[in-house]
């Protein structure tokens, strides 16, 4: 995926968002750290520039909600910044690849601790299959059919000087 | 994320341990903000306070921070232990350690109590306090508390005042300081001074008047009366005099100077009581800040133990 293919990716799940919910009314952009996050302001840009509301936008760090902490630990630890009231928000949660699911479980453990929203909804710029655990987003940027021994990387402007979507042989690490 | 699975001394982290321990601390003080103040993270870990000394705040605050780590936190007391029947404390330790426990936090009026159980136990420990020894947590929650209200630690100009020979505070201190590249000076009168004040690594003074207009922060040490074979100055209005913070004295530090104390404090001794509730004084942050601290030192002690896949 290329900058261009990944700006038109962006730009259709805003309309797709805009869409399901009739409007930008009430809806409220949930990034998950790191690049969730500024894909989450990405798409608040698209939603303001077609509908004329701006959508407020937080960020979540789930570091303290992963099932796996006795796995291994979040290598940097940010803060969550959710500046807008929960319950009264449809929320979108916004991450850069949908996986095993498990990350999303946890940034939803992690936004019912603010409150008890009227629904969540996901949208991904990446899905690559594989889940294991019974969750699907609700809008994708790309279905990338995947090896669990490969890695996705997005790359993003704001990070690593460019946009793209990368496949890489995995090196240990994991998502 | 730790290179040492247990917490006894300052020695036992580098200053960038130090600086991830603080930046976790950091995220976790958010936790402590919420409605809901609780995570999942050590869910299912369980964690012991073995206090053989008495402690009102250490003790809470470690429970607190576990509680909040969704781990199960169990308090064990001496008085109500084994230990006043007679058991060692090593039986005491290979008791806990068949209890199959993630994290032993230990208090021991003698100093290398809880390095001893570490050599005995299986699981991580943390030093709660050792006799005169050190309180790693409790330097690691000041250098917090400093960076919140001074936006740094580099440089800063750190005064220990009071009780310097018995503090296991100014014991774990003094080396956080300079291993964070502050500086520190301890001051007090040579009677409350260790017999060798320079092995410390400290600057040392006699004279707290001469030396607090230079200082960003008065760290006010507990006189600590029950340690002390005979007492240590004719009078606690003398000493109050001589090494008492009063308003006068806060007058003459530099206006973005802050005051700090470990508690409990004897107020009218080591502090007078407008001092301790004045707005430069951030001693009831530095109890705030414990909470967070603790259980940043929890999750990356306990956090990473196995090699394993990627969720």
């Amino acid at each position: 995926m290329d900058a261009q293919s990944m700006d038109r990716a962006l730009t259709r799940i805003a309309h797709e968002i805009l869409e399901a919910n009739k409007g930008a009314t009430g809806i409220a952009l949930a990034g998950i750290m790191t690049r969730g996050v500024d894909l989450a302001d990405r798409l608040a840009e698209r939603i303001e520039r077609i509908e004329g509301t701006a959508v407020p936008v937080g960020s979540l760090d789930i570091s303290f909600y992963r099932d796996d902490v006795a796995i291994r630990l979040s290598p940097e630890v940010h803060t969550t910044d959710i500046p807008f009231e929960v319950e009264e928000h449809t929320i979108v949660l916004v991450d850069d690849v949908l996986y095993t699911g498990r990350t999303i479980r946890a940034a939803m453990d992690a936004l019912m601790d603010y409150g008890r929203p009227g629904s969540i909804q996901l949208a991904v710029l990446v899905d690559r299959g594989h889940r294991e655990l019974p969750i699907r987003a609700d809008f994708v940027g790309k279905n990338v059919p995947t090896a669990r021994r490969e890695r996705v990387k997005v790359l993003l402007a704001e990070h690593d000087d460019r946009d793209a979507v990368v496949i890489l042989e995995d090196d240990g690490e994991g998502e | 994320m730790l290179s040492n699975r247990h917490i006894m001394t300052m020695d036992d982290l580098t200053s960038n341990e130090v600086t991830l321990i603080l930046d976790t601390a950091e995220s976790l003080a958010e936790v402590n903000q919420r409605r809901i103040k609780k995570v999942p993270t050590l869910r299912g870990r369980t964690i012991v306070n073995l206090f053989f000394e008495p402690s009102t705040r250490t003790r809470t605050s470690f429970e607190i921070a576990a509680k909040r780590l969704s781990a199960d936190g169990i308090n064990f007391t001496a008085s109500a232990s084994a230990t006043a029947k007679g058991e060692t404390l090593r039986d005491t330790a290979r008791t806990l350690a068949a209890m199959s426990c993630d994290l032993v936090v230990v208090r021991h009026k003698y100093a290398g109590a809880p390095q001893m159980l570490a050599e005995v136990m299986d699981c991580s420990v943390i030093n709660g306090g050792d006799g005169i020894h050190q309180h790693p947590t409790q330097a690691l929650l000041d250098l917090y508390t400093m960076r919140q209200s001074l936006g740094r630690l580099e440089g800063l100009r750190v005064g220990i005042v009071g009780d310097v020979c018995h503090s296991r505070v100014a014991g774990s201190l003094v080396p956080a300081l300079r291993m964070m590249g502050a500086t520190p000076v301890i001051i007090g009168p040579p009677t409350l001074m260790p017999a060798r004040p320079d092995v410390l690594g400290a600057e040392v003074c006699y004279d707290l008047d001469e030396v607090l207009p230079t200082l960003d922060v008065a760290y006010l040490l507990r006189v600590q009366f029950e340690r002390a074979t005979r007492m240590p100055f004719p009078s606690n209005r003398e000493y109050a005099m001589l090494y008492g913070m009063n308003a006068d004295r806060l007058a003459a530090m530099p206006s973005h100077a802050i005051v700090m104390h470990p508690g409990p404090m004897n107020r009218g001794v080591e502090i007078s009581a407008d001092v301790a509730d004045s707005p430069r004084s951030v001693i009831l942050g530095q109890v705030e800040s414990g909470v967070a601290v603790r259980m940043a030192a929890m999750y990356l002690l306990l956090g990473g133990a196995e090699s394993g896949a990627a969720a």
